[in-house]
């Protein structure tokens, strides 16, 4: 056990844990954000997908240690008011169907966005590849980012947290 | 509280709330047989309650599952298209279980709104009527002279208006109407408009509680390490390092394994990892996938049980100008939902209260009164959002686990399976081996059609669909349902799913050896399956059928009707050297009669497209040592983005009788894929998954 500080969605937390313990546990069990999901535990579905310090992470792969003092953003944290351009962009395209894999599609989307405020379809096929959607609402994923990154060049913004 | 009950065909009964506001709760009376008997039927279905408040808050209770095809969406948009209703003024509340009130509440077979459509237009229509009726009483005027307008009550000729708020405690005093009149579709609002999910807002900021995300004061989190052999029982086990884990408080026996208990999921999870157990694995310890393959083939070496014989194949076959015979193989596929199975239980004395993610809350209501021998109204199912269902969530084995664990606790558990535990326990789509036969003619149509099925248990599971839509005057359908110790269960569209691969590569098989165009030759077998042929023929049209394609392209076509649907689908692909497959596009076409919502047509087509393409380019679970070999999504490969063809969905206007459509998009995508597979390369794919070794240029 160690005590752990870390930031997740601006507050300021720290959790009394075993250091290996992956930082998706640590989120929904210890700290209580459920948005971000559980789906296969060795990073190959992509649900579990957070931010630390702005950087698209697998936490369910990821032991707590290693988010030791950093800046850990969930699907909760992305915007104050659900109007991050992406997720007005999912509104808009009625992405989701089961809705299980989407907090981890819209934070990849978003990591991407911030680094590529104008993704190709081959940018998006390189990062939202590392993500499984069982309903299949990929052909909507690919128009929300589209229309994400139009709208959030509309706005000045970089679409980014 | 004053509850009338009417003797009429659809027992409507209306229940007038403290003044304040009415009820209206609807009954359907159990319709047809379901297609494929996949649900279990009560003698009625009531789907939802229909209340509308002071303040004008229609609030309407679905007992449906929402699982991602939109029924919290769609049955709402029914109720409410007839009410005319202020569709922002709609609330839907989620059903807890129920033996009685509301019918069967299993959501499966593509069924919700076909089987409520009448019932809800008619519930809507009797309430908007009462409310028409309260208001023209208040002005003294005639009925004729009001209307109605999202969510108010006009007065043409004054001008003169009340809102439903305004008159619910009026209407709620007033006698049901006999036959309220239903609206003429053209005049439909709501029913027919693409509509986003009601769901969806919450669905992208983390706030939508699954089964997985329910919280309860003083819950512990519990893992299950199942026997690895199906069947297994444990012989005996020691305890002794998980409890050293840290996190973890308990470790006990159930039949179905040893849980382990924890103050949070990965303790449990690393509890198990430190478990030692001795198997008794049973009489399944050395099956394996080969001697399945050997078993189904050996039994199908002789005549099965007939499932349908229309003239004499055999006679037709021996005097046929020509006979063309094949063998089909469908693998054993899990569902892999996103969420895994998991489930909250707290057992009080005589009493239970549960929050599953389940498409069966009866189902699981039953069962847990039984294991705890409890009357079933003490047990309380709360239905949870299902991160994916597709037919394995209508077992409820995953709940009673949970029961167990919790009565042997006394404390609220959530037990959570790992992605292994999901993939190695689930309820699989029967494997199957086809010996297919067809006699030809001089002009090289059908004169006989044989196909026997050689499948694991169950029986409807595996002969579902085989049915060929075809004109062919003998018909010779017989099956053997063995049972190879692999659980089975319904697998998004069920028998159609496997069936349609068999039925649509054969005969386009036929087409081929006929030399004849393989839609032509569709098109005019389906003479009497008008339907059927209208959206084979749009399907062709859009897609381009007959024109030329890029160099090494191919196109394949394929229909179905399943589950009272028609859908024809045309695959687009090209194979490289090394014999990977890229699918370009997919058409499709389809009549579903009147439809809810498009939107929901669309995304349900679309999703029924990757889930059954995944299952034919990817996906085949195996048994070695009578365990599944496969765990996680690395040796159980999904769909990507980056694989994603373009879909466009056609949907063909259409006032017929209503089908399904979470599941009819699914059975003719493998057969269209492996057809247009064989018009860009000359090979045809009998077996599935579509491996590239299978497709590399020899």
């Amino acid at each position: 056990m160690a005590s752990i500080s870390l930031t997740i969605n601006g507050k300021r937390q720290t959790v009394d844990v075993d250091p290996a313990m992956p930082l998706l546990w640590v989120i929904r069990d210890i700290i209580g954000y459920t948005g971000t999901k559980y789906g296969c535990g060795a990073g190959l579905c992509g649900a579990c997908t957070v931010h630390i310090d702005g950087e698209a992470t697998r936490s369910c792969v990821t032991p707590v240690e290693m988010a030791a003092n950093k800046t850990v953003t969930t699907i909760e944290g992305l915007s104050p008011d659900r109007r991050h351009p992406l997720q007005l962009a999912w509104i808009e395209e009625d992405v989701p169907q089961c809705g299980y894999c989407q907090s981890g599609q819209i934070m990849s989307a978003a990591a991407l966005l911030a680094e590529k405020p104008k993704p190709t379809d081959a940018d998006i096929d390189a990062m939202m590849g590392g993500h499984i959607c069982r309903c299949g609402t990929y052909n909507r994923i690919r128009r929300a980012i589209h229309r994400a990154a139009d709208t959030a060049k509309a706005m000045g913004s970089k679409g980014g947290e | 509280m004053n509850t009338t009950t009417l003797n009429r065909r659809d027992f409507m009964k209306v229940v007038s709330m403290a003044g304040t506001g009415f009820v209206l709760g609807f009954y359907l009376p159990t319709k047809e047989q379901e297609l494929l008997a996949l649900e279990p039927m009560e003698a009625f279905a009531p789907n939802a309650f229909l209340s509308i408040d002071a303040t004008g808050t229609v609030t309407i209770t679905v007992a449906k599952s929402e699982m991602g095809q939109g029924v919290r969406t769609a049955l709402p948009m029914i109720v409410a298209d007839e009410l005319d209703a202020d569709w922002s003024k709609v609330k839907i509340d989620q059903a807890p279980a129920h033996p009685t009130k509301y019918g069967s509440q299993s959501t499966g077979g593509s069924a919700s709104v076909r089987r409520s459509w009448d019932m809800l237009r008619k519930a809507g229509a009797t309430a908007r009527d009462m409310l028409v009726t309260a208001a023209a009483q208040q002005w003294n005027a005639e009925k004729s002279a009001c209307s109605t307008e999202n969510g108010m009550v006009i007065h043409k000729p004054s001008g003169k208006k009340l809102s439903y708020g305004e008159l619910a405690a009026a209407a709620a005093k007033l006698p049901v109407p006999e036959n309220p009149p239903l609206k003429d579709p053209k005049d439909f609002k709501i029913i027919g408009k693409p509509m986003n999910q009601v769901d969806t807002p919450s669905r992208v900021d983390g706030s939508a509680v699954y089964g997985i995300d329910v919280k309860v004061p003083g819950m512990v989190y519990a893992s299950i390490e199942h026997s690895p052999v199906f069947g297994g029982k444990v012989a005996s086990f020691d305890a002794s390092k998980a409890k050293k884990i840290a996190g973890v408080k308990d470790v006990i026996q159930i039949d179905e394994g040893v849980a382990v208990i924890a103050t949070n999921t990965w303790s449990a999870f690393k509890g198990r990892e430190a478990l030692s157990i001795k198997w008794d694995e049973g009489p399944n310890a050395n099956q394996s996938q080969a001697n399945i393959w050997k078993t189904l083939e050996e039994a199908a070496k002789k005549p099965g049980t007939e499932e349908l014989k229309v003239g004499d194949a055999a006679t037709a076959l021996n005097s046929a100008a020509k006979k063309v015979e094949a063998v089909y193989y469908a693998p054993f596929v899990a569902h892999a939902t996103m969420e895994p199975m998991n489930c909250t239980a707290h057992v009080r004395g005589n009493e239970c209260e549960i929050w599953a993610p389940t498409q069966t809350p009866q189902q699981a209501q039953n069962q847990a009164a039984r294991v705890l021998g409890i009357p079933v109204e003490n047990v309380k199912v709360n239905v949870t959002m299902l991160g994916g269902g597709f037919g394995r969530r209508l077992q409820a084995d995953y709940v009673v686990e949970a029961v167990k664990v919790a009565k042997a606790v006394g404390a609220p558990v959530k037990l959570v399976w790992t992605r292994e535990d999901d993939m190695q326990h689930d309820f699989y789509r029967p494997a199957t081996y086809n010996v297919m036969t067809a006699g030809l003619d001089n002009d090289g149509w059908p004169v006989a059609w044989t196909h026997r099925i050689a499948g694991t248990k169950e029986k409807g599971l595996v002969t579902g669909g085989s049915t060929p839509p075809y004109a062919i005057p003998n018909v010779l359908i017989d099956s053997h349902i063995i049972d190879v110790g692999v659980p089975i269960g319904a697998w998004r569209s069920v028998g159609p799913s496997q069936n349609a691969f068999m039925v649509e590569s054969f005969i386009d098989e036929l087409a081929a050896a006929a030399k004849k165009d393989p839609f032509e030759y569709r098109r005019r077998l389906l003479e009497n399956k008008p339907r059927l042929k209208r959206v084979l023929e749009l399907a062709a049209e859009k897609a381009g059928w007959g024109k030329p394609l890029q160099a090494g392209r191919g196109r394949g076509i394929a229909c179905c009707e399943s589950f009272g649907s028609n859908i024809a689908e045309v695959a687009e692909v090209s194979v490289a050297n090394d014999g990977s497959l890229t699918i370009h596009r997919v058409v499709v076409a389809v009549d579903c009669g009147p439809v809810v919502n498009p939107k929901t047509i669309e995304a349900q087509i679309e999703g029924a497209i990757v889930y059954g393409l995944s299952a034919a380019i990817k996906d085949e679970i195996t048994i070695e040592k009578g365990r599944v070999a496969q765990g996680n999504f690395n040796d159980y490969q999904i769909m990507r983005i980056n694989e994603m063809p373009k879909v466009e969905v056609h949907i063909v206007p259409s006032t017929e009788s209503q089908g399904g459509i979470g599941e009819p998009g699914l059975p003719p995508i493998a057969p269209a894929v492996c057809n247009a597979i064989f018009a860009a390369t000359g090979k045809r794919i009998r077996k599935l998954p579509i491996r590239a070794e299978d497709l590399k240029k020899s």
